[in-house]
């Protein structure tokens, strides 16, 4: 069998397609978040709860009503994505005007709440959630078995990722959530419906969590912490890529999750540190993260 | 940590006089109150509001008069819970001596991650000190002196000098006390005094302050420091009392109780923490038996503070009195 740096072959890439793996959820997280706090200049911390009602969603769609994966794949995010768009008329909204660091403790109260409902309907093991039939099985590619769940998993994952940086950069409705960025007096002005644009900008970020969430119940179990401390893994992983670029934020998701992945191979007990010593050293030699902006 | 020497621009205690007046009244009567509260309440529950009243004032030290949001507050605490109950378990330090060295591991923690910490603003800071406190959590986890899962148990309370037996509840209470008021009436002293000034400046206007040539970052590091150095007399103080220190002391979850504690008594006020605090704990107490409802009503009490109680119930009181408290 082949060994790499003492390493049996399979193993390492066994640890980096589940490090990609890991760091499509960390970019799709990222990138939520990122969309976000752009336009509402929130942190969302019920972030990491979206993503676990995504997976409770798929699990509670094929459980109670029979639709499988496919079917959850669609529908979840739509499901959730619409709790967001309520929370943020009904709970966000009012929040206009006040220190941002509020927006931090509503949503972390919310995701205390939701959390916590999810606990006394679910318990707190994991539920199984099994991989679709059309994706079961796997390839192997002589120096390694890749699982067909895994590879879609990555695949689709960079796709949403690239098509959410083509919207925003290169469409009109990109460009206008580009300029309310930047300055949304000014773009209301112009008659555009600024306050929809948020509305559907935070719904769109939590449908992103939620269609991370399904796409990890067949690695994962679905449980309802799963996101709890996923959450906190995404804002060092938001800190070191800094806010400012869609783009970046997709590169270092994936970056962090490979760079987590190869720990594990070669440094176990320092894998789920990793990405955090990073941040530290990144805010040593770049305070503003790789891609951002100062502030 | 010094300062330095810089020019006394913030009239500091004159314009506030009036309202120091009503604090001091404040404080003595809290003193007094507490001091016979045993007669009324259970010792050790008053003890477990005294080490949380002090960490939630530890913590409102940075929201509420420099702006700093820290998310991993528990970091400080539950590094001295481990480091007091490793000292006096292991080492068989008395339990003065293993508060101290507790709350010098705090300070030194508080110092590492307040350095990294105050190289970004406003949101991004919430977000690395949790992430610090995050990673510090896995690495207890894993650490072979903390007892992963179970913990430090046992801790022996011991013998206070050599002389006061503390098993005794209320010899313990007496102790809690006297550490507590010291702690509080440090705080108290910190943010009436020029250097106490120079927070508030920058929390109100940071660039400004900058230009009045004040170096921001070393006052902001020094309150974080002063703010872990408490916030570990407490959790080293908790354990010692409790006998117990845990992963649940580390945990973000202890970090969200003490925002929490501090939102509900009012952010910047002087005695809001301490009402918060008894609050909170209480609150656990009464939900206890009752599964994961103590972390919805958390987060229901979060969202409703937020939304339309923000001053707190000590602020909105002083609101009421036109008195700062």
């Amino acid at each position: 069998m082949a060994e790499l740096l003492g390493i049996p072959a399979p193993v390492l890439f066994g640890q980096l397609l589940l490090g990609l793996i890991n760091g499509a959820f960390y970019a799709i997280l990222s990138l939520g978040l990122a969309v976000i706090f752009g336009l509402l200049n929130i942190i969302n911390f019920t972030h990491g709860a979206q993503y676990m009602m995504g997976a409770f969603t798929a699990w509670m769609l094929l459980n109670h009503l029979g639709l499988g994966y496919w079917w959850a794949l669609l529908l979840a995010p739509l499901l959730v994505g619409f709790t967001g768009i309520l929370i943020e008329r009904l709970l966000l909204k009012r929040l206009a005007g006040l220190d941002h660091l509020y927006g931090l403790l509503l949503t972390f109260g919310l995701a205390l709440v939701i959390q916590g409902l999810f606990r006394n309907e679910f318990g707190s093991t994991g539920l199984p959630y099994a991989i679709p039939p059309e994706l079961r099985g796997g390839q192997n590619l002589g120096f390694m078995f890749l699982p067909n769940y895994r590879a879609w998993v990555v695949g689709v994952s960079l796709a949403v990722c690239l098509a959410t940086w083509l919207v925003i950069e290169k469409t009109r409705l990109g460009s206008y959530l580009r300029a309310a960025t930047e300055n949304p007096t000014l773009v209301q002005a112009m008659g555009i419906d600024v306050p929809r644009m948020v509305t559907l900008t935070y719904g769109f970020g939590v449908a992103l969590a939620a269609f991370a969430g399904v796409l990890a119940a067949p690695i994962y179990q679905v449980s309802p912490l799963m996101g709890a401390d996923l959450i906190i893994v995404v804002f060092a992983v938001v800190v070191i890529g800094g806010m400012g670029s869609i783009l970046g934020s997709i590169v270092t998701g994936f970056g962090l999750g490979v760079i987590e992945g190869l720990t594990k191979v070669f440094w176990p007990e320092a894998s789920s540190t990793v990405i955090f010593v990073i941040m530290a050293i990144v805010l040593l030699l770049r305070p503003a993260g790789l891609f951002g902006r100062s502030g | 940590m010094a300062v330095g020497s810089e020019p006394a621009v913030l009239a500091p205690v004159a314009a506030t006089g009036h309202g120091l007046r009503h604090q001091r009244l404040g404080i003595a009567l809290l003193a007094a109150l507490l001091a016979v509260a045993p007669l009324f309440l259970y010792p050790v529950f008053l003890m477990k509001v005294l080490c949380f009243a002090l960490f939630a004032c530890a913590f409102n030290l940075l929201i509420g008069y420099v702006g700093l949001l820290s998310f991993g507050h528990a970091a400080f605490f539950g590094t001295a819970a481990y480091a007091a109950g490793h000292a006096a378990k292991v080492w068989g330090l008395s339990p003065e001596l293993a508060v101290l060295f507790a709350t010098a591991c705090s300070a030194a923690l508080g110092l590492v991650f307040g350095w990294l910490a105050i190289r970004r603003q406003g949101i991004y800071f919430a977000m690395i000190t949790l992430a610090l406190a995050q990673m510090l959590y896995f690495f207890y986890l894993q650490a072979p002196f903390t007892g992963g899962e179970d913990g430090i148990q046992a801790i022996p309370r011991g013998r206070l000098l050599g002389l006061v037996d503390l098993s005794h509840d209320l010899a313990m209470y007496g102790v809690v006390l006297v550490v507590f008021l010291g702690g509080f009436l440090l705080i108290y002293r910190t943010i009436h005094s020029p250097f106490g000034q120079v927070l508030k400046a920058i929390r109100e206007n940071e660039p400004r302050a900058v230009s009045l040539g004040y170096d921001t970052d070393r006052y902001k590091l020094a309150a974080f420091v002063l703010s872990a150095a408490l916030s570990g007399l407490a959790g080293g103080t908790k354990a010692i009392v409790f006998q117990l220190a845990s992963l649940t002391d580390v945990h973000w979850t202890m970090s969200g109780e003490v925002v929490l504690m501090a939102l509900v008594g009012g952010l910047g006020t002087v005695f809001g923490p301490v009402v918060g605090a008894a609050v909170v704990v209480s609150l656990q107490n009464y939900l206890a038996g009752l599964g994961h409802w103590v972390t919805i009503v958390q987060g229901c009490i979060f969202v409703a503070c937020v939304l339309a109680f923000r001053r707190g119930l000590v602020g909105e009181l002083a609101r009421l009195i036109r008195r700062p408290l």
